[in-house]
């Protein structure tokens, strides 16, 4: 083991307790970590396509989530093993790059890993299995590109991006209304969208979800919507024409952030204390209505006599806005947060069209609409729900369709869905092979196996005979030399892709086989695991 | 070499029929457990707390039974969701919801045995839910415009609602109590301004709707104990000792002279403020907060009625009633709104003195005083009121309406299973299993009554198919009925909620196949 020995023939101890770890080194090490990483990707792999299960969670809390959204699995899944967490870790980069396809990603590096592993047994190193990936992953981005479209949208003509989010929306629990939510989605991208600089800001999208009512109740709103109420019962419920101003300071007596103290040693110390305190409320209020707010929302609270004092001057106010919504507020009203009662200006204050309270239910719930910004550049999506877990479930799956449509603002190619542009790619990486010499030909061809694991699990998920579909479609594919075909998960009867509508963003494809790439390089590399025995 | 854990200690993993089973027997036993309290001859279940007192409900709202089960189920967490969802959203049909998904998994259970895709089956439902839906929209009843049987459309749901509760003796009572106090908010669905006191003693007949506000509180000693023509200002501010706010302020003196001083100061200082609040012109003071001996003092001296310590709920539904604004600074009397009302009293319920205000300004909220043998009586009528008051309320905003005893389900089931017959394709397996679990609460009705369930669901069948029938279970009579001349309603809002809830949550549960434990978190053992 990780003995060495010094100039006079001591032993010297390289890692510290050795003992008491459990190493794997060589082979071992490798097929240990490719298990694990497969173990992983099996999870997922029923969750894939149209036709794919949920799963469902239990948190340490005992919260129950269900859900088939694969970065969302990973990351409450409470793993141990260290591989299994470079998977998870693997699922999350493609949630935060492209926000969609984090199943497929984890499926694709399992394939990888699996098909690697035979090539360990038959005695090739793994670097140049690696080496042999890289080649091949390159190949098939190539060919991505090759057989993406580009697709021509405008303000006037969102079908195409909203048939490209209802590709997204298929798979999960609310493709009962896929239509609808698509269009919410696409609807709310464009709104925040910068079409010149193709870029859109996702922050300025919020998502919102309340349970009650049904899925359809979904709505998009330009404007806000806060979950929060007035301070006082008694303020108005609606104002039109509102010019809010948008504080940071709390509405009470001021607290310097310097430790002193103020010692009342007379009586008129005391009053004198006293009606400065009546005054600086005063001066509050009348600083927020001389300036014209004709609403105030703040992020702290507010003292009983200032409440009193707003309701008074016929003031409303919302009192605890978190500070994300307070930035969102900001931007849509086109008003400046503002930290002290000093610095307000009538310039500062932001503009609403309409602010109004809305009750649900039959408790106690109100959320406030801000809505006719004077920027409309930030929306709310709005999500109801027969339960706490649909309502999560519907949010994640929303911000999966938000995300796609902002790849395709941002990079207008497409290529085909239901596995299609997975069967093409290893056609080509199949055909590439051949022409590399060397060991590696046998990694890229490992490779082009790889890229049918997704278009197989898909089939199977759906009930159809895996090796019989895909030998069938891949057929198809070479003698029409057409890229359009992949697996029918529907059961609509055709194979053609751009007859059922089903697309998916280049980049997202691109990015999942890079990513899967890299990953499995990684695990290959690996090829000794210290690890502490349990204490 | 096969790795032998991915997840953490104690994490536990199940995959495909286990996992399904798991959830489907989860969400079954869940079902089975509230079944029998559902419809008129329901039973009630006895929940005892684990925790301190041991204290003990007496109910029959599935949403309360659930509420307070420890399920570690994570399939059966969702159903106690949905119900709790209901619950919030409509406040009636809690039991309904979680029997009819019980019964849609059930339904399923029989065809993932039989081979068939769970995918294959949510798509049947869902064809046969908006097909269920159309059915219900068809025969919906509208009575909006005419007043007298839109009335008497709320009484009939009321009744229908109530009659499943422990105020099944007195629903006539208590269900015009409830559409009078729901009447009143004019449409408003906020049921914060119908107040319900209990007060153990009398029988639940003795309960009474009041127009006035009822404030479960004392009047201070020495002060008027009826006041005419009432002005009233409401507030919330400290009426103990009136601390100074600023940060960080102390008092510091140096000898005992100062400190009366100081003390004189501050005496001042409540005078002061009490006479602010008098020159309000007011005859009446409630505060939320306390009000110490000395201001109350000042204020019997004013012969002005103070009452303290009344809580959040308390003052904002007064300030409702009166018309005044709640109050916290007392330098602009002449802008502050004050609250009125004809005349301020002390009356008797039972041993206990309350404060009775009436002819108030804004009729909107009014109080239902509840009396009853003992506390879980009056814990369960309070329940029972409040579900028969959201769904009145509810229906007042959309008054579609439907008839009861299990007509909307055999309306539901014969369309479904008409549909049924027109698809092709093992979906159709999965329509008719639909139209099953819509069947079996009208049987569970009937065997909760104690009938022959069979007989009779077949009977309420062969009815169905004529055009235009009104037929359901009659369960006093134990026969099927003509459930329009019963008059046996129920609010389509309700129904509606429990088909989509059902559905979903069964849908939900039935897309899963794999089962992730997270180890649960430690806790210190505090017992």
């Amino acid at each position: 083991m990780a003995l060495a020995f010094d100039e006079f023939g001591r032993p010297f101890i390289i890692i510290k307790e050795q003992e008491q770890k459990t190493r794997l080194r060589g082979l071992d090490a490798q097929k240990a970590n490719i298990s694990s990483g497969k173990a992983v990707a099996r999870i997922l792999r029923t969750s894939l396509g149209p036709k794919g299960m949920d799963k469902m969670l239990q948190s340490p809390d005992g919260d129950v989530t269900i859900t088939n959204d694969g970065a969302t699995i990973l990351e409450q899944m409470d793993v141990d093993n260290q591989i299994a967490k470079l998977m998870v870790e693997l699922s999350r980069s493609q949630d935060y790059e492209i926000g969609d396809g984090t199943t497929g990603v984890v499926v694709l590096a399992g394939g990888l890993l699996e098909q690697a592993e035979r090539l360990l047994e038959r005695g090739i190193h793994p670097i140049r299995v690696a080496e042999g990936y890289e080649m091949a992953s390159r190949i098939a981005v190539e060919n991505l590109e090759r057989i993406s479209e580009k697709f021509d949208f405008g303000l006037s003509n969102i079908e195409p991006l909203v048939q490209t989010c209802m590709t997204t929306l298929s798979s999960k629990i609310v493709n009962r209304c896929k239509r609808s939510l698509a269009e919410i989605a696409v609807k709310a991208v464009l709104a925040v969208a910068d079409l010149e600089r193709k870029d859109v800001n996702l922050e300025l999208i919020k998502v919102e979800g309340k349970v009650g009512g049904k899925l359809e109740d979904a709505e998009l709103i330009y404007g806000i919507v806060v979950d929060k109420d007035m301070s006082h019962p008694q303020m108005p419920k609606k104002i039109e024409d509102a010019k809010i101003a948008i504080l940071t300071c709390p509405f009470e007596p001021p607290k310097p952030k310097t430790k002193h103290k103020v010692d009342i040693d007379t009586v008129e110390k005391f009053q004198t204390l006293r009606v400065q305190e009546q005054k600086y409320f005063d001066d509050m209020v009348q600083k927020c209505k001389d300036v014209g707010a004709t609403l105030v929302i703040c992020q702290w609270g507010f003292d009983d006599e200032a409440n009193h004092l707003l309701m008074h001057r016929n003031l409303p106010a919302v009192r605890w806005v978190g500070g994300v919504e307070l930035e969102l507020i900001a931007i849509a009203t086109g008003g400046r947060i503002v930290p002290r009662f000093q610095e307000l200006t009538p310039e500062k204050l932001g503009k609403a069209g309409l602010v109004r309270e809305k009750s649900f239910g039959t408790t106690k719930d109100r959320m406030l609409y801000i809505e006719h910004c004077a920027n409309s550049r930030a929306v709310t999506i709005f999500v109801r729900g027969g339960n706490k877990m649909i309502v999560e479930e519907t949010k994640r799956s929303v911000h999966d369709a938000l995300c796609v449509a902002r790849n395709i603002i941002r990079n207008n190619s497409i290529v085909y869905g239901g596995g299609s542009a997975e069967i093409s790619c290893s056609i080509a990486v199949e055909a590439a092979a051949d022409r590399y010499p060397g060991v590696e030909q046998y990694a890229i061809r490992a490779f082009a196996d790889a890229l049918d694991s997704i278009p197989m699990a898909l089939a199977e998920n759906s009930g159809l005979q895996p090796i019989e579909t895909l030998s069938a479609v891949k057929s198809q594919q070479i003698k029409e030399n057409n890229f359009y075909y992949g697996i029918d998960c529907n059961d609509v009867g055709t194979n053609d892709m751009r007859e059922q509508n089903v697309f998916e963003t280049l980049i997202g494809k691109q990015q999942q086989i890079l990513l899967a790439t890299q990953v499995v390089k990684m695990i290959l590399k690996i090829d000794d695991v210290i690890s502490p025995t349990d204490y | 070499m096969a790795i032998d854990r991915i997840f953490k200690d104690e994490a536990s993993e199940e995959k495909g029929e286990r996992a399904r089973m798991a959830s489907f027997i989860g969400a079954m036993a869940i079902a089975d457990l509230v079944k029998t309290t559902l419809g008129p001859k329901g039973m009630d279940k006895i929940l005892q707390s684990t925790g301190r007192g041991r204290s003990v409900t007496v109910t029959n709202d599935g949403a309360t039974i659930l509420k307070s089960l420890h399920i570690d189920n994570p399939a059966a967490k969702v159903l106690v969701d949905i119900s709790k969802v209901q619950d919030d959203e409509v406040g009636d049909g809690t039991t309904s919801v979680v029997v009819l998904a019980g019964e849609l998994l059930r339904e399923a259970e029989k065809l993932v045995a039989a081979k068939i895709h769970p995918m294959t089956i949510i798509s049947g439902y869902r064809m046969a839910v908006e097909c269920a839906r159309n059915a219900l929209l068809q025969k919906v009843m509208d009575n909006k415009e005419d007043e007298e049987k839109f009335k008497s459309d709320l009484m009939k749901i009321a009744k229908t609602t109530l009659s499943s509760k422990i105020l099944s003796q007195d629903k006539e009572h208590f269900a015009k109590l409830a559409v009078d106090a729901v009447l009143r908010l004019k449409g408003s669905t906020n049921l914060e301004s119908i107040q319900i006191i209990k007060k153990p003693g009398g029988s639940l007949k003795d309960s009474f709707l009041d127009e006035g506000f009822i404030l479960d509180k004392k009047i201070g000693i020495g002060q008027p104990k009826r006041i005419e023509n009432a002005k009233i200002l409401v507030a919330n501010t400290a009426m103990d000792t009136d601390k100074v706010k600023i940060y960080g302020a102390r008092v510091r003196v140096d000898s005992m002279s100062r400190v009366a001083d100081i003390e004189a100061a501050e005496k001042e200082k409540m005078r002061e403020k009490v006479q602010k609040i008098i020159a309000h012109g007011i005859n009446c003071f409630v505060n939320r907060q306390l009000i110490y001996n000395f201001p109350e003092e000042l204020f019997a001296d004013a012969g002005i009625l103070a009452i303290e310590h009344a809580d959040f709920d308390g003052i904002e539904r007064l300030a409702l009633v009166t018309g005044g604004e709640i109050a916290s600074t007392f330098d602009n009397p002449e802008s502050v709104k004050l609250g009125h009302c004809k005349l301020i009293e002390e009356i008797m319920i039972g041993e206990d003195k309350l404060i009775h205000f009436s002819g108030v300004e804004l009729g909107q909220a009014c109080t239902i005083v509840l009396r009853g043998a003992s506390h879980h009586v009056l814990d369960e009528a309070e329940r029972s009121l409040h579900d028969a008051l959201c769904v009145l309320s509810q229906t007042v905003n959309d008054s579609r309406v439907l008839l009861g005893g299990g007509w909307p389900e055999m309306v539901m089931a014969k369309d479904v299973d008409e549909l049924a017959r027109k698809t092709p394709g093992k979906k159709s397996h999965a329509i008719e299993a639909f139209s099953r679990a819509l069947v079996a609460i009208p049987t569970i009705i009937a065997d909760n009554a104690g009938l022959d369930s069979a007989e009779l669901v077949a009977q309420l069948r062969a009815e169905h198919q004529k055009e235009g029938c009104t037929a359901g279970i009659d369960v006093i009579s134990g026969s099927v009925g003509d459930m329009a001349q019963l008059g046996i309603s129920e609010a389509f809002k309700v129904k509606h909620a429990v088909l989509l809830s059902a559905t979903e949550a069964a849908e939900m549960i039935l897309r899963v196949d794999e089962i992730i434990t997270c180890a649960p978190r430690k806790r210190e053992n505090r017992m």
